[in-house]
């Protein structure tokens, strides 16, 4: 038994294949690149529909599977850009239909933590979700995963792009924008003062991001202290909410998950905390940190071996779906 | 601190600051000490201890001015950020908020509202109004605790903000009877700030909400 898994929620197109006991057999993707600037929705969707064939084509080849072979296609149906997911929407009613199997919506940011959990084993983890659109700290209660603390506006990751931009980086192929940030900063040694905005359990980056932006183009400060800055200042904000879900929660397992997951520092601050309250720590993998298809696929597996799934005709996306508005029968 | 030989007892390892009880002067006391945090850069780390260790003390003294039960503080100690006040008796309201009866859940929500109505009436914004923060005393009396995230505003923004927290806070700790809860809550908030502030208020939660990242659209179901 197989499932297909489509991403398409915003710049990357993946599509990943997981058996129903968790195999990941396949996992490719392809990411649209814009010239400058950040993501143009439209033209993000019309890089996925460019690409999606070869995608597809690829995801089969590695798992040495044919269409027929699949049991159900699973495809995340929000939260994320519209045109995008409609995009992957499109290819996976046509599968399901073509195929005359089940089609399964999947909620991006719970593809996110499933991924991470069935990765590094964790079992009930308070999960820091970081990416360029999501960041927030969620746990498993009571039939859902419940949302401890997020941001007030923009995402961590795209507090980090955006500032990366501002100060004249471009995105090349394998050195993501943050990941360009984050080299940047550990060569910073002094420790510039920016906003610090936490506000009970959620947190503002807004005002870092301007505030930073500002120090560089004062031009008093060193790049890379600007960088380093902005990163500790940013971590300590999400390390600081995540540290508090813990104590709150009382869970004993950390789990790190996103594209942003993959930062060095932010990676030591969370395990240093875990440390703190004998927690054990864990980090998704760096394919699955990102974007990916192999996450909808195994999100799909439990939630279809659980009785979920998408008829076509409730098949639309969902742009703003959030987290805790999902039931989550697998967990018991 | 001339208490620092006292023996002390963890209450409570919170994730901003350890809670002590001990004595000071006879007194049963609690300590709430600000530890370094490992994982903050040294420098980032003493200006968010130090500053939240004083804005507590003095929203904490400005808040039972404006009639919000909050405990005594008896000493504060910046170096060591660290406060000495009251110990009060009673219990968190998280605790039982699930466990009582209606009628009880719904009085003491109005009774809470009324307490951050009073802090808002005066531009304090608690800054972390979830119900393990309010102690509930034998007489019926209850107490807001911890103002470290705390400020002074008198912007809307950072009241609807506040009152934002409390209600996220009961949607994930009391999520079954959280809109309840609330609209009591909010009930007895516009017992002091008046209708006409409240509406701006809510307004203003719902421009919040909105401006969060996933928030289901108007229209869908």
């Amino acid at each position: 038994m197989y499932c297909l898994g489509i991403e398409s929620t915003a710049d990357d197109f993946g599509v990943g294949i997981s058996t129903f006991e968790g195999d990941i057999l396949a996992n490719s993707s392809n990411s649209y690149m814009p010239a400058t600037g950040g993501i143009h929705p439209r033209e993000a969707a019309r890089h996925h529909a460019e690409v999606a064939a070869q995608v597809l084509s690829k995801a089969f080849s590695e798992s040495g599977l044919k269409p027929r072979d699949l049991s159900i296609v699973a495809f995340s149906q929000g939260p994320g850009l519209g045109p995008c997911l409609r995009t992957g929407a499109t290819i996976a009613r046509a599968m399901a239909s073509f195929l005359t199997i089940p089609l399964v919506g999947i909620n991006h940011s719970i593809a996110h933590i499933e991924i991470g959990k069935l990765k590094t084993q964790a079992r009930d983890p308070v999960t820091l979700y970081v990416s360029g659109g999501n960041t927030m700290v969620t746990a498993y209660e009571a039939g859902r995963y419940r949302v401890f603390g997020e941001t007030l506006d923009i995402a961590l990751g795209n507090c980090l792009d955006v500032f990366a931009r501002e100060i004249g980086l471009n995105p090349k192929p394998g050195l993501p924008l943050g990941a360009a940030v984050e080299q940047l900063a550990t060569k910073g040694k002094e420790l510039i003062n920016l906003p610090y905005t936490v506000k009970g359990m959620d947190f503002s980056l807004s005002g870092l991001l301007t505030a930073a932006t500002t120090a560089f183009k004062k031009g008093t400060f060193k790049l890379e202290d600007v960088c380093y800055s902005l990163q500790e200042h940013a971590f300590s904000m999400v390390a600081e909410v995540a540290e508090r879900a813990i104590a709150h929660t009382g869970k004993k397992e950390v789990l790190l998950t996103g594209g942003v997951a993959a930062n060095n520092r932010l990676q030591s601050m969370l395990r240093l905390i875990a440390q703190d309250h004998d927690a054990e720590f864990s980090v998704v993998p760096r394919q699955f940190a990102t974007d990916n298809g192999a996450m909808v696929a195994w999100t799909g597996v439990l939630s279809y071996t659980h009785g979920v799934s998408t008829p076509i005709d409730e098949s639309f996306v969902k742009l703003k779906w959030r987290v805790e508005k999902v039931d989550i029968p697998w967990i018991t | 601190m001339d208490n620092m030989n006292s023996p002390k007892e963890l209450l409570r390892k919170g994730a901003e600051a350890s809670l002590y009880t001990t004595t000071w002067q006879n007194r049963r006391v609690i300590l709430k000490n600000r530890l370094p945090k490992a994982y903050r850069h040294e420098k980032l780390d003493k200006q968010i201890r130090y500053y939240r260790t004083i804005h507590e003390a003095q929203l904490i003294h400005e808040a039972k001015k404006a009639g919000v039960p909050t405990p005594k503080i008896y000493e504060v100690d910046i170096a060591s950020s660290s406060i000495i006040m009251e110990y009060i008796e009673g219990q968190q309201v998280k605790a039982l908020l699930s466990s009582i009866s209606k009628t009880e859940r719904e009085r003491i929500c109005q009774k809470i509202g009324v307490l951050i109505g009073k802090l808002h009436k005066v531009g304090i914004i608690h800054g972390d109004l979830t119900t393990s923060n309010m102690i509930l005393e034998s007489t019926g009396r209850i107490v807001l605790v911890d103002f470290g995230l705390g400020e002074k505003s008198e912007e809307i923004e950072a009241k609807g903000v506040d009152l934002h927290l409390m209600k996220r806070a009961l949607q994930s700790t009391h999520y079954q009877n959280a809109e309840d809860c609330f609209a009591k809550v909010i009930t007895g908030y516009s017992k002091i700030l008046g209708a006409e502030d409240t509406k701006d208020i809510l307004d203003k939660i719902n421009e919040v909400e909105k401006r969060g990242r996933y928030v289901a659209e108007r229209k869908q179901k």
